[in-house]
């Protein structure tokens, strides 16, 4: 019934991008222990085995780190990480595909940082 | 893994009838399985020989390593609550429960006074009296408090609310993550329940069509709304399981990734790309149109 997992992708990434998401945004500081498997499995109506499935992919990545007998824990320089990786996946997903819009509505790159500027000016 | 359930090129047939044809999977340990398919496939039927209520015509059959035919060692530990469960008409909810208790090992009390409390059972209400709503939750209960080593639910719902759906979801993820077992699960309501499975099974016209994790099933098909031109371009050389058009529009849906590059394309060319959910992506497979054209899905 999860309403919060979107169909096309599979549910242990985006088990894995909401934990990064907590991190990012500071609701999981480093070294504070992450939910368990089963108390994500409760949350989102998901199968435990896939929750699992998530937090492994982060322990592989380092992002997060077992305690045994314990759980999960965010590692130290945890945040950084996810935050480097988050700026490059910002280039790939929205720069490009704004310049190359950009591009075939005839805006120069000055005209484009100057929109920046505006946008930025209405926040 | 250890397989709980092994079946091998079974077999039934009614008269010159062949219900189920050459039929093999496994059914490993722990794990929850949707078996999904369209009225008359076999699901049911598949279920029936997997607890000895039915003979197979032909194949092999095992069931916790043996065969399940008047065994008991195979038969305590399989709880098995059918669609439209039926009890004998005099009996109180709590004698169905003291039956259920005294039938299995692992029955939990305590957690079947709470499931009656959710559900807002009378305890006391007999049989006849209950709403069929009341009936299909008393079976849920039997089926979760049971905590049976291999646990099958066939369409234990009917005429029960989203509420009480939804309630018996909960209850089956959380139980489940304290108590693994196998779990297998027929519905037709497979949006429901297409976030707890992780392996899908669908039977169709007595076939198996699909046996996959059903995470890998997510993003496996698109569906392309566009300018009928456009649309059919995109689609060329993929594999077509559904086209429909209207007017100047077409949608058609895709099996397979499509790219991030790809993707930009299409959208620049004004079409619109939507994942295939897995109720939709079965709709699909199953309606007839597309043979079982699924080989290549894996």
């Amino acid at each position: 019934m999860g309403p919060i997992m979107d169909d096309g992708r599979p549910i242990f990434i985006q088990i894995a991008e909401k934990i990064e998401d907590d991190i990012i945004a500071g609701g999981l500081p480093e070294e504070s222990q992450v939910p368990s498997t089963n108390q994500f499995a409760s949350f989102y109506q998901i199968n435990p085995a896939t929750a699992a499935k998530g937090v492994n992919l982060l322990v592989d990545q380092g992002i997060l780190y077992k305690k045994r007998g314990i759980g999960m824990f965010v590692a130290a320089g945890a945040r950084e990480t996810l935050i480097e990786k988050r700026k490059e996946m910002f280039y790939e997903q929205y720069i490009i595909t704004m310049v190359q819009e950009a591009k075939k509505l005839g805006i120069t790159i000055d005209q484009l940082t100057d929109m920046v500027r505006r946008g930025d000016e209405r926040q | 893994m250890n397989r709980i359930v092994e079946v091998n090129r079974l077999n039934k047939t009614y008269g010159s009838d062949t219900v189920i044809k050459d039929v093999s999977f496994a059914i490993e340990e722990n794990k929850i399985y949707g078996l999904l398919g369209r009225n008359g496939a076999g699901k049911t039927t598949i279920m029936h020989m997997i607890t000895a209520q039915l003979f197979p015509s032909g194949g092999e059959l095992k069931v916790f390593g043996e065969n399940p035919y008047e065994n008991n060692r195979v038969l305590s530990r399989i709880s098995f609550i059918k669609e439209s469960q039926k009890y004998p008409d005099i009996f109180r909810i709590a004698d169905v429960l003291d039956i259920a208790a005294s039938l299995y090992p692992n029955w939990d009390q305590s957690f079947a006074e709470q499931l009656i409390e959710d559900f807002r059972l009378p305890v006391k209400r007999r049989m006849k009296k209950l709403s069929r709503g009341m009936l299909s939750s008393v079976g849920i209960i039997v089926g979760l408090a049971s905590r049976a080593p291999l646990t099958i639910f066939d369409e234990p719902y009917l005429g029960l609310d989203a509420v009480a759906r939804n309630l018996f979801y909960e209850r089956l993820i959380e139980d489940y993550a304290e108590h693994p077992r196998t779990v297998i699960l027929s519905t037709h309501l497979i949006d429901e329940v297409s976030n707890m499975l992780e392996h899908v099974i669908v039977i169709d016209n007595g076939r198996i069509l699909l046996d996959e994790e059903a995470d890998g099933l997510r993003g496996k098909a698109f569906t392309a709304v566009g300018p009928a031109a456009a649309v059919s371009a995109f689609a060329a050389g993929k594999q077509l399981i559904h086209r429909e058009s209207i007017g100047g529009l077409a949608s058609v849906s895709v099996l397979g990734d499509v790219s991030g590059a790809e993707r930009r394309q299409a959208e620049a060319q004004g079409i619109e790309l939507v994942p295939v959910s897995l109720q939709q992506l079965i709709v699909h497979l199953t309606n007839g149109k597309t043979n079982g054209k699924v080989a290549e899905l894996g």
